[in-house]
């Protein structure tokens, strides 16, 4: 489990990267719900920490893929494979995630500790 | 339904078409759905083609544009081309022909071949999977490449090229590579060329590729000849709607749509880079060679096909692009051509990271991203639409 940022610090509408071996996603939704997810879209490398964030959804700030953050699924090409979700809990104000066994699914060309290389 | 839709046909087997079958699909069309393409792939992604295809980072199987299990019930007539549209039927080389109770045209465009020596061998175009694979090929036997055009083809080849190891040579005929698409701020792209090896010739006028003791020489105006092992021509594309001829369907740069895809005939649309979608924003019909105006509008052209509900009058998103360019991302969003200011927001042109946000009395219009992906998001996000926004609209600025 590890601390993530102060909710407080993170608004409605807004995300956070979190670095760790596979870059994190964190989002608060405009309804307050706070979820995470791999930060790197499973398409190409692109944090999703920059993506449009509209409802449960964020869009690949690069090529449009959509995924759902509460599932992790592709709801919009060209992505094809779901990204990683991860437990959230909030305490004290601090948001934790419990990141998932699951394996990644990072992009080509990209490996856990080099996900977030490119600028 | 407005009309019996039994069978829709769609002719082009990329992007725009596949998405527009999902979309199709997705609003309830369950009839027989006919995908023509003129190559024997399945549909297949092309941005990568310029950029980590050609590397190798990235393989065939990665450009798969269909979901793994995805099933839309298409029956595929892939590697032909259709012949001709006439009296509601489209006629394929094949020799079948099919009648249509809806019609989707999205045949693209075709790499512009107009350069005296352009079928020579060890002159590449790249527009299909199957030039990128003779490209790749090439490129990996090194040695010197002159790439020819000044757009962002161009310019994202010349940088896969040299971070393959080739000597490379970029001939651009105005004054700076992506000068028509950025402007002022096309420096950028210049110093990154600089920056990696890249030479760049600028106001370069071919005159032909000839071959020479087993290379190529590449003939400019000025006399200059460059000495190349090959050549890559990206000198732009032409809707493929020469098929098209003679159907009744208005042509002009493009299948000319409306604001919903619809042709000047019942029961056709078009999208993607073969039509020129009349553009509210800008007041007239304009062709439109991104990948998301292909997706954006693939759902509309369906309704469009299908006779539903009336097309939605919420504000469309403003187009956008993307290029990476020796390890730079450059994002465009808006209409840079309708500001009448532009200023640098965050970083510094200097430093090959910024934002520049154009805008019409003082509205942002349009966005230039370059390495700054979040604040680019955050000023797309804001930009207005022009019909959105009445005091805007008008000729001068």
């Amino acid at each position: 489990m590890i601390p993530a940022c102060p909710l407080s610090a993170l608004p409605r509408g807004e995300a956070v990267r979190v670095d760790a071996d596979v870059p994190i996603a964190v989002f608060h939704t405009e309804d307050g719900e706070v979820f995470a997810i791999d930060d790197t879209c499973t398409h190409q490398d692109a944090s999703l920490a920059d993506g449009w964030l509209e409802g449960c959804e964020v869009e690949c700030p690069l090529h449009a893929s959509r995924f759902n953050l509460r599932t992790g699924a592709v709801d919009a090409p060209p992505a094809k494979r779901p990204v990683r979700t991860h437990q959230v809990h909030v305490e004290d104000d601090m948001v934790y995630v419990t990141l998932s066994e699951e394996e990644p699914n990072l992009p080509p060309g990209v490996s856990a500790g080099s996900a977030g290389a490119a600028p | 339904m407005s009309r019996a839709m039994n069978r829709v046909v769609v002719v082009g087997a990329s992007l725009a078409g596949l998405a527009t079958a999902r979309s199709l699909r997705v609003q309830g069309y369950d009839g027989e759905l006919v995908m023509v393409g003129e190559e024997p792939h399945r549909p297949y992604d092309r941005p990568p083609l310029s950029k980590d295809f050609l590397t190798g980072t990235t393989d065939v199987a990665d450009l798969t544009l269909e979901s793994n299990g995805e099933d839309l019930g298409i029956d595929w007539k892939l590697g032909t081309r259709a012949d001709r549209l006439e009296n509601g039927k489209v006629y394929l080389e094949d020799g079948t022909s099919w009648a249509y109770d809806g019609l989707v045209i999205a045949t693209g465009a075709r790499a512009r071949t107009d350069v005296v020596g352009a079928r020579l061998d060890g002159v590449h175009l790249l527009r299909t999977l199957d030039d990128a694979l003779a490209l790749r090929e090439g490129l990996r036997r090194g040695g010197r490449v002159v790439v020819v055009g000044g757009g962002y083809i161009g310019s994202e080849v010349a940088s896969t090229a040299r971070a393959m190891g080739c000597e490379v040579t970029l001939l651009v005929s105005g004054t700076a590579p992506l000068h028509h698409a950025l402007g002022p701020h096309a420096v950028v792209v210049s110093d990154l060329h600089h920056r990696h090896g890249v030479e760049v010739v600028t106001r370069a006028r071919v005159t032909g590729i000839r071959p020479s003791g087993g290379s190529l020489v590449v003939d400019l105006a000025d006399g200059r000849r460059l000495p190349a092992d090959r050549v890559v021509l990206g000198t732009g594309a032409v809707p493929a709607t020469a098929w098209l001829a003679g159907s009744g369907l208005e042509l002009g740069d493009g299948v000319r749509c409306d604001a919903t895809g619809a042709t000047s005939l019942p029961g056709v649309v078009a999208l993607g880079d073969c039509s020129a979608w009349f553009d509210p924003a800008l007041g007239r019909h304009c062709r439109v060679e991104h990948w998301t105006s292909a997706v954006d509008r693939a759902p509309i052209a369906a309704r469009t096909l299908l006779g539903g509900e009336a097309p939605t009058t919420a504000p469309r998103r403003a187009p956008y692009l993307w290029s990476d360019i020796h390890g730079s991302r450059i994002q465009m969003a808006g209409h840079a051509e309708l500001a009448n200011s532009c200023a640098v927001e965050t970083g510094s042109v200097a430093e090959g990271s910024f934002v520049a946000v154009y805008r019409r009395r003082g509205h942002p219009v349009a966005v230039l991203g370059v390495d700054q992906p979040k604040h680019f998001m955050s000023v797309r996000r804001r930009l207005v639409s022009i019909p959105a926004v009445p005091s805007l609209q008008g000729a001068s600025a």
